[in-house]
């Protein structure tokens, strides 16, 4: 676009056109997307004003729906609503140990769980990217085109599995991803930077089904995170659980249907936001049979039933402390993000903790969203102020190997900061042995059988040697959205074998390939759509410059030259708003070639125009 | 981005001493850091992000090498080609080795009876025995350059550092 090229010399160059880059914080219970504008963070509310999107994807007769159009379908459809899919990224069934708290129809398969829905089996990389496919939508209506770069949010806590299963959503709902962003770190740069924050903070982050801690140096623009800890298991949603357990014994409830269980777990919830702010809440429901359930839940009822979930995320918070080498007392300030740290006994206890309030000036929901939007925005190449910092985060389990009985030993320990690469040497044990089973896994346990298996793969060709003699070096290489690449290579004799993997949770390739394949014929709609998008900013950019450069210098061509540009600009403005990318693509070119004549006098103007009035001694180097 | 083949010391700009201001360190790391590491090329080729990461996990395996007093004993010994990490040769002497079997006894019975005190009193006292060791070090390494000399005192500190280590687990194990 030649018109483009044109700045006046001596002043800086026309801005380069900014990245649509989001961030997304992709929640058990709710869901959000942020982007930066005029250098702040905000979120994306839908064209009802509404921030939250709930995490939920309804299978149904009318297709797929996500949000708040299948929040309205959990209690007539539960089985076919998949709420909390979360929970499920990267596990199998035997790991979810309150599996039968899901109404779900599970399918018990290698490596991942997965759901018997109306459309058919879905694995949770599939809802998930549903979900994010609607968030992706929502953020190209907002910024008016396709998004350019995203970053997506994860527990700190989650392992190389469930980081791989949310890059795979992501990929699969056609998400340009810059990085994995760790969710309390994505909340302290929001938090940092807003308030120029220096010294140990620590971020207590209670989210809908997962709990972190993280323990972060703020210094010179540095966000090190020192330690990090947490339970991917544990979050609002079994304070939820709870409640839901109270009221079937209050009631003396017989065994549910699945409606009836959906329902009562949607007044649980309630009951529970009600106790943030009032002393009692009541709970009101008719089931399938008839059956009235009229309840008053207290506060001090509540915060007993729950204590020892409470109890439970204190254990990440000292181990997270002991790994960073502090006390309570070394801590400046406490960040609590999540929705679920709004339940007054969490505050209380974070209070006792670490003998000071909590900072809870930004609101929970939002701030890891924001704080993903902000670095997006940096990854993606838009400039803004203060944008010269850095983020240094760690893996929270260690990644090892099986070795001899069974045990595991580490070749990364945990919390050791990102990037990181790291070598170790094996050997042979047996006399002529020429090939040697790999088997990758994280966790902190001594024996194999107690940590998560995370890849197995043969390294084969070894020359035969005695036991012993060869030398089987293994890399470990965590990149800086903490995800594992194994090698391994025999080097002892020169004779080298290099076998590369990427962990997989269980996914095939064939079916990775699969979903893609079913994704097709969606993702050739995504991708005209993405084409004429593109075409259609290009045109409007393209259209204002021309205008602009008609009205500052108009004079530099005659009549004719005028005539077939303003006769390229209507053939452009026609074709706007059509859905042909391709005639669009072409008007773009023909008015490009129309105005290039243009171009190139006004650049000469420009530069005659610069010289006039300078030294001459300025312009001899 | 960087010169792999410089030594950790070389990569920060440091001289290669034992004791030196942690300060400077973590500086120097951060400001490295700031030039190489992978999100400055997240709109990179493939190539410039491979070197980023690259880049990025040396400075921080730099980093992590000289940081700890123990480690960065150890990478000075590796700089003149003296080993005091592989287990070929665990002679320590006697007096030593004693000392240290006696508190990790202690430290077992402590952990069985759950008696937090008696780990506690153990772990300062194996953390000051370290620091003495430290300041011994600073003087062989830095001062009298006595770097074979020196190899026995860091094969001691790296021993009492995975003491320390094991009884603060065994603290954390009755703790929590």
């Amino acid at each position: 676009m030649a018109l483009f090229q044109i700045s006046e010399p001596g002043e800086a160059p026309a801005p380069h056109q900014r990245k649509r880059a989001i961030g997304i914080d992709l929640g058990t219970t709710n869901s959000l997307v942020a982007t930066v504008r005029n250098g702040l963070a905000v979120v994306l509310p839908d064209s009802e004003g509404r921030p939250l999107v709930p995490s939920i994807v309804s299978y149904g007769e009318r297709g797929v729906e996500t949000g708040y159009a299948a929040m309205a379908r959990q209690t007539d459809d539960p089985q076919n609503t998949i709420v909390s899919v979360k929970r499920m990224m990267g596990r199998g069934l035997a790991d979810l140990t309150d599996a039968r708290r899901f109404p779900y129809r599970f399918v018990d398969t290698p490596g991942m769980v997965k759901l018997a829905t109306r459309a058919g089996v879905k694995s949770p990389v599939e809802v998930s990217a549903d979900l994010l496919r609607g968030l992706r939508e929502r953020a190209e209506t907002s910024l008016a085109g396709p998004i350019d770069g995203a970053v997506v949010t994860v527990p700190a806590y989650f392992d190389d599995a469930q980081r791989q299963a949310t890059k795979d959503a992501a990929q699969l709902a056609g998400l340009p991803i810059l990085r994995l962003l760790n969710e309390p770190t994505a909340a302290a740069i929001a938090y940092g930077l807003d308030n120029a924050s220096e010294g140990v903070y620590a971020v207590y982050d209670l989210g809908g089904g997962t709990f972190d801690i993280s323990i972060l140096r703020l210094s010179r623009g540095v966000f090190e995170v020192l330690a990090t800890h947490g339970d991917s298991a544990l979050g609002g949603d079994d304070f939820d659980h709870r409640v839901f357990c109270w009221i079937i014994e209050a009631a003396k409830l017989p065994p549910l249907s699945p409606s009836d269980a959906r329902l009562l777990l949607v007044r649980a919830r309630e009951a529970k936001e009600n106790l943030s702010e009032h002393e009692t809440a009541s709970i009101l429901a008719t089931l399938s049979g008839g059956q009235a359930v009229n309840l008053t839940l207290t506060k001090a009822i509540f915060t007993e039933i729950t204590a020892n979930l409470v109890a439970k995320t204190l254990l990440p918070v000292r181990r997270a402390l002991r790994d960073a080498h502090l006390q309570a007392a070394d801590i400046k300030g406490v960040v609590l993000v999540g929705g679920a740290t709004r339940m007054p006994q969490i505050r209380r206890a974070v209070a006792e903790f670490f003998g000071q309030p909590p900072l809870t000036n930004l609101n929970p929901d939002e701030v890891v969203a924001l704080g993903a939007a902000v670095q997006a925005n940096k990854l993606a190449g838009n400039r803004e102020r203060d944008d010269d910092w850095l983020l240094l985060d760690v893996i929270p389990l260690s990644l090892g190997l099986e070795t001899m009985g069974g045990l595991t030993e580490k070749i990364i320990p945990r919390n050791s900061t990102i990037p990181v690469s790291r070598a170790q040497e094996f050997t042979t044990y047996k006399d002529g042995q020429t090939a040697m089973a790999i088997h990758v896994v994280q966790g902190e346990r001594e024996k194999v059988a107690d940590c998560r298996s995370l890849a197995r793969f043969e390294l084969r060709g070894i020359p035969p040697m005695v036991a012993g003699a060869a030398r089987i070096q293994v890399t470990f290489q965590v990149d800086a959205d903490g995800l594992l690449d194994v090698a391994a290579r025999e080097q002892g004799t020169g004779v080298e074998s290099t076998i590369t993997v990427k962990p997989s949770y269980g996914l095939s390739d064939g079916e990775i390939a699969k979903m893609l394949a079913d994704s097709f014929a969606h993702a050739a709609d995504d991708m005209q759509a993405r084409a004429l998008a593109e075409a259609r900013v290009d045109a409007e950019q393209i259209a204002a410059a021309t205008e602009s450069a008609l009205t500052q210098d108009g004079d530099l061509i005659d009549r004719d030259e005028r005539a077939a540009i303003d006769a390229a600009l209507a053939t452009l403005r026609r074709l706007h708003d059509g859905a042909d990318h391709l005639a669009l693509r072409a008007a773009v070119e023909s008015l490009n070639h129309a105005t290039a004549e243009l171009a190139a006098r006004r650049m000469d103007r420009s530069v005659a125009r610069a010289l006039t009035g300078k030294r001459v001694d300025a312009l001899s180097d | 981005m960087i010169d792999f083949s410089r030594n950790y010391f070389d990569l920060f700009g440091l001289a290669p001493a034992f004791r030196f201001d942690n300060a400077v360190l973590d500086r120097a790391f951060r400001e490295l850091q700031t030039e190489v590491h992978p999100d400055r090329f997240a709109g990179g080729s493939d190539a410039q992000k491979r070197l980023a990461l690259q880049s990025s996990a040396r400075v921080n395996e730099a980093y992590r090498a000289l940081k700890d007093p123990v480690r960065r004993a150890q990478y000075i010994l590796r700089l003149h080609d003296i080993d005091a990490v592989g287990e070929t040769d665990t002679a320590l002497p006697l007096e030593f080795l004693e000392r240290q079997l006696e508190r990790r006894e202690q430290a077992a019975d402590a952990q069985a009876a759950g008696d937090v005190a008696t780990l506690a009193t153990l772990l300062a006292d194996a953390r000051a025995e370290s620091r003495a060791l430290e300041d011994r070090l600073a003087q062989l390494l830095d001062g009298d350059r006595a770097f074979a000399t020196a190899r026995t005192q860091v094969r001691e500190l790296t021993f009492l550092a995975k003491l320390a280590e094991d009884i603060d687990a065994m603290l954390a194990s009755i703790e929590t």
